[in-house]
Formats: structure tokens, C-alpha cells, sequence
């Protein structure tokens, strides 16, 4: 019998990550955050690079890194599992040979492109 | 009192109703069985013993299953007592499970810590660390001063040091109940329970629920 921790994960996956994207370190996404204000809510879109995932099973999370304004660096975390993300959207993959890519928050302009992967 | 016996399985993190992360211990709650009633006529006092986790006959010794025979119960690993409260009936043989509890209840949850094996004072008490610097050496990690000098002559029994840490009864009070599944036997508490995975615990009504 699988053990009971893995039975809950597996159901919160069930759950809340219907239609989630296949998403690796390097690819730019297109976050829908549900955003509660007061009574009203409503879709912002945090656009970035993944730069890492974290955790396993239904802990499993992604951090984005945006530009924001005056060239400061924005990294959110957020769990792919959450019920607060509407959902995720991966707008271009890259290629990258690291799993985490921490170096590219010392990167910016030209040097903080990187390749398009076309395939897999 | 509600009560029931448990085995530790794990942790991890559910999503609440607002989307909230809630860090629960999953723990793998009965069936248990009541074993012996205790009454105040004749035990002195009024309990319920529970037992939980079955196991191969051959595990117990021939007292064991005597006792857990005339209770009608299966061949149970661990029995454990839960004091009564005033006017509280149950009968024995009678089966527990994890319903026996509700989403919300506070409880409070014993278990055994982890061994922690020998532990110097800051681990084991909690005391400062002594500075890195200004000429210490060997001394970041001492206890300091056992006591006074010739007044007493002696350092007083109970004095805070280095031993043996882990491995003893803890109780945790007032967590709550966020998930039961009685299907399963699984309940899943919010926050962390004492003892390694696997360990046996008892869960009973919080004293102290307001």
C-alpha cells in the first residue's frame, strides 16, 4: 500500500493541477495569480523566468525572475499546485544545462539572453 | 475523553479553503479496541485501556493474549490508557476509529521524541553560546559556571548539563484536526507531532481547548 502521505499528494495533484504545462528551469512563464481584494477578485499576470523548481509531489514549486521597474530584479515563488494560480503558461522554452539558474540573476541585458530550444 | 492510538506516517503541506498552505503530520489513526474497562471499585480509578496495531500472534506472549482474548479483540502490538470522564460509557471489545474525531477539534498529541544521543547544554537546555572572539578558545560551547564557590562546597543536584537528550515522552497541546478519513484510518493534524515516522502515538481530546 502506498504510503498515505503519498495518497494525500497524489489527490491535491489530482486535484488543483489539471492542465499543467510541462515547465523546466529556463523557460519564460506566463503566471495567472488570483488575487484577492477584499470581496472582489481578480487575474494579475506574472510574467518571468523559471529560474528552479523546489520540492516534490504536490509541494512542488517554481521560482520566476521579472525585470521590474528600474532594472530591480523581481523572483516570486510559486507552488504548481496552489489553488491561487489560475494557471501557468510557458510562452518559450531555452536551452540551459543547469538545473538551477541562479547565475542569470547577475546577468542583464545582452548577456542575460538565452537560447531558444525548439524541440522536447 | 476522546482518544485514539496512532502511528506517525509523515508530513506534508494541503491546500486550506483559501488557498492557504497548511502543514500537516499524516498519521495513520486505530482501528483500535478496547481492551479493559477500568472502574473506580475496582481499578481505583476510571479509564479505558486501548489497544492498536495488529500483529502475528507469535509477537505477543501467552499473558498478552490472554488478556486481549477476553476482550474479545484482535492480537494488538501496543495498549494504552485514557482517563474517563464523568458519565462517559463504553463497552469493551468496542472498535475505535478515526471518526472518533472531527475537522477542528483541538487535541493534544504524546508521542516519543527522537534520541538525540549525548547533547551538550545548548542543545539539550537551551543555554547561550559563549563569543568566538576577544581571546576564547575551546569555551564556545561550555556551560559556564557550575554554581558558587566554597558556599555550598558542592554543585546542586539537578544542575543543568550535558547528557542523554530525546527518546522521552512529549506531549504536544492544542493542534488541530484538518483532515479525517475514516476509510483510510488517517487523520491529518496541523503541525508537527513528536517522534520519529512510524512512531506510535496517542491523540486525545486537548486539555486545555478553549
Amino acid at each position: 500500500m502506498a504510503n498515505l502521505v503519498q495518497m494525500l499528494e497524489a489527490e491535491q495533484k489530482e486535484k488543483f493541477g489539471q492542465n499543467l504545462p510541462q515547465i523546466d528551469p529556463g523557460d519564460t512563464v506566463r503566471v495567472h495569480v488570483r488575487i484577492v481584494e477584499g470581496k472582489r477578485e481578480r487575474v494579475q499576470i506574472f510574467e518571468g523566468l523559471v529560474l528552479g523548481i523546489s520540492g516534490s509531489g504536490s509541494n512542488r514549486s517554481i521560482t520566476v525572475r521579472r525585470m521590474g521597474a528600474h532594472g530591480v530584479g523581481v523572483e516570486r515563488v510559486f507552488p504548481l499546485y496552489s489553488p491561487r494560480v489560475d494557471k501557468f503558461e510557458v510562452m518559450r522554452k531555452a536551452k540551459v544545462r543547469r538545473a538551477k539558474l541562479y547565475y542569470m540573476r547577475e546577468r542583464t541585458g545582452k548577456r542575460a539572453r538565452l537560447k531558444e530550444r525548439l524541440r522536447r | 475523553m476522546k482518544g485514539i492510538l496512532g502511528k506517525k506516517v509523515g508530513m506534508t503541506q494541503i491546500y486550506g479553503q483559501n488557498g492557504e498552505i497548511i502543514p500537516v503530520t499524516v498519521i495513520e489513526a486505530g482501528p483500535c479496541f478496547i481492551t479493559q474497562i477500568k472502574t473506580k471499585e475496582r481499578d481505583g480509578y476510571d479509564a479505558i485501556q486501548v489497544g492498536f496495531e495488529e500483529v502475528k500472534p507469535k509477537r505477543l506472549t501467552k499473558p498478552e493474549l490472554g488478556h486481549l482474548q477476553k476482550a474479545d479483540a484482535p492480537n494488538l502490538r501496543h495498549l494504552r490508557e485514557f482517563a474517563l470522564d464523568e458519565g462517559e460509557t463504553f463497552e469493551l471489545g468496542q472498535r475505535l476509529d478515526a471518526s472518533v474525531f472531527e475537522v477542528g477539534d483541538t487535541v493534544d498529541v504524546v508521542g516519543t521524541s527522537k534520541g538525540k544521543g549525548f547533547a551538550g547544554a545548548i542543545k539539550r537546555h537551551h543555554f547561550q553560546r559563549q563569543r568566538k572572539t576577544h581571546g576564547q578558545s575551546d569555551r564556545e560551547r561550555a556551560p559556564g559556571s557550575l554554581g558558587a564557590g566554597t558556599t555550598p562546597g558542592r554543585t546542586f543536584k539537578g544542575k543543568r548539563m550535558a547528557g542523554r537528550m530525546g527518546g522521552e515522552r512529549v506531549t504536544v497541546q492544542n493542534l488541530k484536526i484538518v483532515l479525517v478519513d475514516r476509510e483510510r484510518n488517517m487523520l491529518a493534524i496541523k503541525g508537527a507531532v513528536p517522534g520519529a515516522k512510524d512512531g506510535l502515538v496517542m491523540i486525545c481530546q486537548a486539555v486545555k481547548a478553549n
